[in-house]
């Protein structure tokens, strides 16, 4: 067994706090753009930096903590940047300059309106999903992902158009509720153990329980960070909000809010029940089946999508719940997968959305069938596409096989095998839907007039986002030590790694 | 060093601006708002005073004129009417700094002292009511305050006198009510004083001109609390009168009737009475639940801005009804913070109608458009920080008021209430979104013009002047930093105003 410590630190808090300083300064020099820009690429990097700086304490076992008082009696406003927080924060702040780049490009391209707004929300989302991350307890976790629900809503409608104003209606509407059935869950765990803190192992582990009781308390948490994880039934908000302007597709709807929606399960599952728990009152099937289904019924509706962005949001729906059933499995090579898909799939569904957005500016083309010959004009960008669909499949060495592999041999571990040949199966319905674009990309004939690839502000940050999912999939603890703090968690969670 | 006897002073000093502001003002009608609004900075710093001193001593006795109850009339000064003044009249004064260019804006000059001395007297009212120990007196205050209401909505627009008159009749008949109650209770006691009738009730036993007066009671001041389906008068009354009218009726003057029944159902009925003997927290915790639902939907339906709010507020007072209804701390506690938290919501979403009115002519949904958020951006601004803060995200006030009545729910069982506390909140976003949605992304062009030439159209419009914009941010911002400071009022103020019974 580890010994972890804590030590009191502001740097949580700063990561927290400095996108949301950027907030005011994009605001201020609306007039002049590369200034704006440069706030926001700033605020980044140093988001990023305040994280990394969390990383080798915690390497060493020692996690940052930060009490600002009691937010409702009992329960404290509080920052812990345990192994699964920093992990998660990582991921998110890395991604965000990324993407930052890439709006640049994006948003200049297609010379959109409202650039201001556009960057102050992006910057706020982000401040609020670092607070998810970082979250020592339910109370703190749910404001910060009630001010991600609302910060989201003016980029889902950015275009303004009767489409995006009604997928925003619909998005408020699945996420607010959520957040509701949220609050009933946390004070209900509050009223039955007296404090909110997320625990390894379960805060409501030596808790008595009726087994009904616990069933609908888990179902209201379920509920409560299903919508945002896309579990299905609670899945169609997603494809809706492709609405939206596609980096806020890509770090929104594939890495920030969707990701806080399953670190939720996460925190949920291993943190405030914990793996005793969901096996005492099988609540693990409960997972295990909506996930399982989601997986293969999203899959099948990915088949069938013609819009690109659509498709790639059925997937992501898919996807995520490979990160639910790893909870589910209850064994901790499935939660070291979970953790990994976690990262991998940012990487990889990123460089995919990256890649629609590019073909969108540069071509205008948004669905697949439109998209004969693309490869022959945009070498790069459909070399980086190609590269994520790899991955999603499944397939070495682009990272996905990595996390999937793990997920397996958690399946086989918790001893049901029957979701390996979900994951199996979902693998070749990956390809069923990914390799014909790549096919009808680079072998058919190619019909555009136009040549050459969109501005380097979006094809670096997609090759770079690619290269990354290759990387990750050789070297899993290449810079971020990312393998090193899933299985730390892992460890946490279950004492060893089986 | 303060005097050591301020206790009255907040109403005192309401009651001598209110018959010194006409005389004043004769000549120079500017110094009216002046003069009302040195008034109120003066009861509302009293009653701050009187609120430390309230935390410091516990319940502090005192006695007009020196006469011992209960012959005489006594003022109860403890941590609950200290809170509950203290944030009318912060409120008050928020509203009357914005009043002052409003009042000029919608209301005639010669009308100008009358209308500032119904406001004090109005506060008059307020204050006496969650001051007074005495039955009979608080009667005496509830009309006051109601008969100066009155006053109030009629000077508004067209349609204002028939609100007023509707409420009128209403008001009198629950005041008729509640002193119908008062005598009964008389009857059974023989004692008007509050604290002298709780003890007398405790020997007593029970019976039925007791249930009576418990009964005659509740509706009255359901009345006055606008307690589903006895909040006929509202809508009308909210709507048709004069803006700084609504903005200072709807933070305060239900929650007197809601302050009223709290303290008296509480404190001087007991727990037994009111949840044993007879089913009065049951009915109104179940009142109030349907008044939130019904309430909140009629609000999607309203196409003007005060119409909404109005029908919002019949939604929210049932929150309040509904926390005490659930008669446990959590609810007791819910039921308090939201009068502070929905009077400062409700405060500042009037003001910005206010100012909509001001300078659009108009606060009807369907003529909102984008522009709005150009021309006006710190109005809609605050107006979207409030609509979030009745949604209750948090970390604003409304989050607070929902995680207690929700704790409150969950701790009696009752999954019902617990369900409409958070449905409540999803339909309130529904007509809120619905404002927000008109406001920001409503292209102008797509608006059939020129229906009416006399009216500016929003993009014309300009923000309105610091004097209104003031008030209306300090709300705003009150709604966040005020969130963040639940937990020190709770700790520091409201446990301490439970009653024992808890």
């Amino acid at each position: 067994m580890v010994n972890w410590t804590t030590y009191p630190s502001l740097v949580p808090l700063l990561a927290v706090l400095i996108s949301l300083a950027a907030v005011p300064l994009i605001i201020l020099s609306a007039r002049r753009p590369n200034l704006r820009e440069f706030w926001t690429i700033a605020a980044g990097v140093g988001k990023l930096a305040l994280v990394l700086s969390l990383l080798p304490p915690l390497l060493e076992h020692r996690v940052a903590v930060l009490n600002l008082g009691e937010i409702v009696p009992g329960v404290q406003l509080a920052f812990k940047a345990d192994a699964l927080g920093v992990f998660f924060a990582l991921i998110a702040s890395f991604l965000w300059i990324l993407t930052s780049f890439y709006s640049i490009g994006y948003v200049r391209g297609l010379k959109e309106h409202k650039q201001t707004r556009y960057f102050a929300y992006f910057a706020v989302c982000l401040s609020s999903t670092i607070g998810i991350a970082f979250s020592a307890n339910l109370a703190t976790f749910i404001i910060f992902y009630e001010i991600l629900t609302i910060a989201t809503y003016p980029l889902v409608i950015h275009k303004e158009t009767e489409e995006a104003i009604k997928a925003g209606r619909k998005y408020l509407a699945y996420t607010l509720t959520a957040g509701v059935f949220l609050i009933a869950a946390a004070t209900w765990t509050y009223l039955l153990v007296g404090k909110l803190d997320f625990i390894p192992g379960g805060l409501l582990k030596n808790t008595p329980f009726e087994p009904k009781t616990a069933v609908i308390l888990f179902s209201l948490f379920l509920f409560g960070v299903g919508v945002k994880a896309a579990i299905m039934p609670l899945h169609s908000w997603l494809p809706t909000a492709m609405a939206a302007p596609t980096p806020v597709s890509a770090l929104l709807h594939a890495v920030a809010v969707v990701k806080s929606g399953v670190f939720g399960v996460i925190r949920i599952g291993e943190f405030v029940f914990g793996p005793q728990l969901l096996r005492r009152y099988h609540l693990d099937y409960l997972l295990l089946t909506t996930a399982g289904v989601t997986i293969i019924i999203a899959s099948f509706l990915a088949l069938k999508e013609d819009n690109l962005k659509r498709r790639l949001a059925y997937s992501t729906v898919a996807h995520l719940s490979y990160i639910v059933m790893g909870v589910g499995l209850i064994s901790s090579p499935a939660l070291l997968g979970s953790l990994l898909h976690l990262a991998f799939h940012a990487t990889m569904k990123i460089t995919l959305f990256f890649c629609a957005g590019a073909i969108y500016v540069h071509l205008h083309k948004e669905k697949v069938s439109e998209l004969d010959g693309i490869g022959q004009v945009m070498p790069w960008t459909m070399g980086a596409f190609t590269v994520g669909s790899i991955g999603l499949v499944g397939l070495p060495p682009v990272n996905g096989w990595l996390s999937k592999w793990c997920l397996g041999w958690g399946s086989v571990v918790a001893e049901r095998p029957f979701f390996l040949v979900i994951l199996v199966l979902s693998g070749l319905l990956n390809a069923a839907y990914f390799f014909p674009i790549v096919y009808r990309a680079f072998f058919r004939r190619n019909k555009n007039k136009k040549t050459g690839e969109a501005s380097p502000f979006m094809v670096v940050p997609l090759v770079l986002t690619a290269g990354l999912s290759i990387l990750f999939g050789l070297f899993p603890d290449i810079g971020f030590k990312l393998f090193k703090i899933a299985t730390d968690v892992g460890i946490l969670i279950f004492g060893r790694l089986q | 060093m303060m005097p050591s006897n301020t206790i009255p002073w907040p109403p005192l000093i309401y009651l001598f601006a209110g018959i010194f502001i006409p005389l004043a003002a004769l000549k120079w009608r500017r110094l009216a708002g002046w003069l009302a609004l040195v008034a109120t900075a003066a009861a509302a710093f009293f009653s701050v005073v009187n609120l430390l001193r309230a935390l410091d001593q516990g319940v502090i006795s005192y006695r007009f004129g020196g006469w011992i109850p209960p012959i005489g009339i006594e003022y109860i000064l403890d941590p609950l009417s200290g809170f509950v003044t203290t944030v009318i009249n912060l409120i008050a004064l928020g509203v009357l700094f914005h009043a002052h260019r409003s009042v000029e804006a919608e209301i005639r000059e010669s009308r100008w002292p009358p209308y500032y001395a119904l406001v004090m007297l109005f506060l008059t009212g307020a204050n006496g009511i969650i001051m007074t120990g005495d039955f009979f007196n608080l009667y005496v205050f509830l009309e006051i305050g109601s008969l100066s209401l009155y006053g109030l909505i009629a000077v508004g627009e067209k349609k204002s006198p028939v609100a007023a008159f509707r409420y009128l009749v209403m008001g009198t008949v629950g005041g008729g009510f509640y002193l119908l109650g008062v005598g009964f209770l008389y009857l059974v006691t023989g004692s008007l004083n509050m604290g002298d009738v709780r003890n007398i009730l405790f020997h007593l036993p029970v019976t039925p001109p007791l249930i009576v007066a418990l009964t005659l009671m509740l509706i009255g001041l359901g009345i006055k609390m606008a307690v589903f389906p006895l909040h006929g008068w509202l809508p009308d009354a909210y709507t048709y009168a004069p803006s700084p009218t609504s903005a200072i009726m709807a933070p305060i003057g239900t929650k007197i009737g809601a302050y009223s029944i709290a303290r008296i159902f509480f404190f001087i009925f007991g727990l037994k009475l009111i949840t044993q003997v007879t089913p009065i927290a049951q009915v109104l915790a179940w009142l109030s639940a349907i008044g939130i639902i019904y309430g909140s939907i009629l609000a999607m339906a309203q196409n003007e801005i005060k119409r909404m709010l109005a029908y919002s507020s019949v939604a929210q007072v049932g929150y309040i009804g509904l926390g005490l209804g659930l008669a446990n701390s959590f609810g007791f506690i819910g039921a308090l913070l939201h009068i502070m938290n929905h009077g400062l919501m409700k405060a500042c979403l009037f003001l910005v109608a206010g100012n909509f009115r001001l300078r659009l002519g108009h606060s009807r949904i369907d003529r909102l458009d984008d522009s709005l958020r150009r021309s006006m951006p710190w109005s809609t601004a605050a107006f979207t920080l409030a609509a979030l803060a009745m949604i209750g995200v948090p970390p604003t006030v409304g989050f607070f008021s929902k995680w207690y009545l929700a704790l409150g729910a969950i701790e009696k069982k009752n999954w019902l209430f617990l369900m409409v506390i958070l449905i409540s909140s999803l339909l309130n976003a529904v007509y809120f979104f619905r404002v927000i949605e008109r406001m920001y992304f409503r292209p102008v062009n797509s608006r059939q013009t020129s229906e009416n030439l006399s009216e500016t159209t929003s993009a014309e419009a300009r923000e309105v002047g610091p004097w209104l914009l003031l008030p209306t941010l300090i709300f705003a911002l009150a709604l966040v930093v005020i969130g963040f400071l639940n937990v020190w009022i709770v700790k520091t103020i409201l446990t301490k105003a439970l009653p024992a019974v808890f």
